[in-house]
């Protein structure tokens, strides 16, 4: 099980901000270990985004974003009080949902 | 767009005021850098695992950390890092962060304390004390550094760090000083703290521990030490050893008032 992404969102006007923090390796599959092996790909592939259920962003990532990584994005017309989940999907097969509530 | 906007108002500022204007200088870059990191330290993902270890019934005895003296009282957490090292009456030690969780590691809950000593940075049970180094070191965040020196173990742990300090040794004939010994050196672009004095608050011993992005590891001061001794070429003293306690003793005397920002962002 994967650990815990921390997720913050706050009101900006007529929209709120979104930030969150993912706990994951995110191995490019271009490196080697110690023993000259390649260290296979381990990265998230499919984040997606939901405010109050209904999706509003998904993207494809790759071995190019960086370890833990930083999201950052802006959903219109969302409220103090209202549901943000994240979840992502990672080559493995490894999923992490989380939620925070708009303040 | 923000860079943009940054470089054009610099070019202006120069043309208006002249040659001997303050120009941006690589600190400057670098700490626009940590501003925008600052947001989305993901140290802060080590401090949520921390506090997660720290309640969690763990180790062949089966027991939670929160039993564990740090120095203000059994599971007292808020507040005791910015007074350690400190002595401790039961292990009759001056101890720093790490070699005490250590001894609560091995005491609360049966680990053995040699083996995870052995154990290299960021694997096993060492991932562990760096969570819970990052939760208990941002539970003192915004306070001042304090450092007990009232026992007599503590003045002479301080003095062994000053000794430590200035011993210079190596293939490179180096000591700590030799780069931490004035104010206004520099390794590349990387800015170095005069340590024999306070650097200023979230400067020096009070910017550890952090999370590092070239790694992408949270290094304790511990991990820090040993960097420091391999860039001088020295062998490590070992993990939570006298010598690195007494280091940091010295440093954290030295940088008494200084405001904690642990657990920080570092390049």
């Amino acid at each position: 099980m994967a650990d815990p992404m921390r997720i913050r969102a706050q009101v900006a006007g007529d929209k709120a901000t979104v930030r969150v923090l993912m706990a994951h390796e995110m191995e490019s599959g271009q490196r080697k270990d110690a023993a000259g092996k390649t260290i296979p790909a381990w990265h998230i592939q499919d984040v997606t985004a939901q405010h109050n259920g209904k999706t509003v962003m998904t993207a494809q990532w790759g071995p190019a974003v960086s370890k833990n990584p930083f999201l950052q994005f802006n959903v219109k017309g969302a409220k103090a009080g209202d549901k943000i989940t994240v979840s992502w999907v990672d080559n493995k097969g490894d999923k992490r949902t989380d939620e925070a509530t708009v303040s | 767009m923000t860079n943009i906007q940054g470089v054009v108002l610099a070019v202006a500022v120069v043309a208006t005021m002249g040659a001997s204007a303050q120009q941006r200088t690589a600190a400057d870059g670098i700490a626009e850098y940590r501003k925008m990191l600052e947001d989305g330290n993901p140290a802060e993902l080590s401090e949520a695992k921390g506090e997660a270890l720290w309640k969690q019934k763990r180790g062949p005895k089966n027991a939670s950390m929160e039993a564990c003296d740090l120095g203000k009282g059994p599971g007292k957490v808020k507040g005791v890092f910015v007074e350690l090292p400190r002595h401790f009456a039961d292990t009759g030690k001056v101890q720093d962060l790490e070699s005490r969780l250590l001894s609560c590691m091995s005491m609360l809950q049966g680990f053995d304390a040699a083996e995870i000593a052995k154990t290299p940075f960021g694997r096993g049970e060492q991932a562990n004390i760096e969570g819970l180094v990052a939760w208990i070191s941002a539970e003192s965040r915004g306070l001042k550094f304090n450092l007990p020196q009232s026992h007599p173990e503590e003045k002479k742990m301080a003095e062994l760090g000053k000794r430590a300090f200035f011993y210079r040794a190596g293939p490179y004939d180096f000591s700590c000083a030799s780069c931490h010994g004035e104010a206004g050196k520099r390794i590349r672009l990387q800015d170095l703290p005069d340590l024999t004095q306070n650097p200023g608050d979230g400067i020096g011993f009070a910017a550890w521990p952090a999370y590092r992005v070239s790694s992408g590891d949270l290094w304790s001061m511990q991990r820090r030490l040993n960097d420091c001794y391999r860039q001088q070429r020295f062998p490590f003293p070992g993990y939570a050893s006298d010598v690195t306690v007494a280091l940091g003793t010295y440093m954290g005397v030295n940088a008494k008032g200084a405001v904690s920002i642990a657990p920080a962002i570092k390049r």
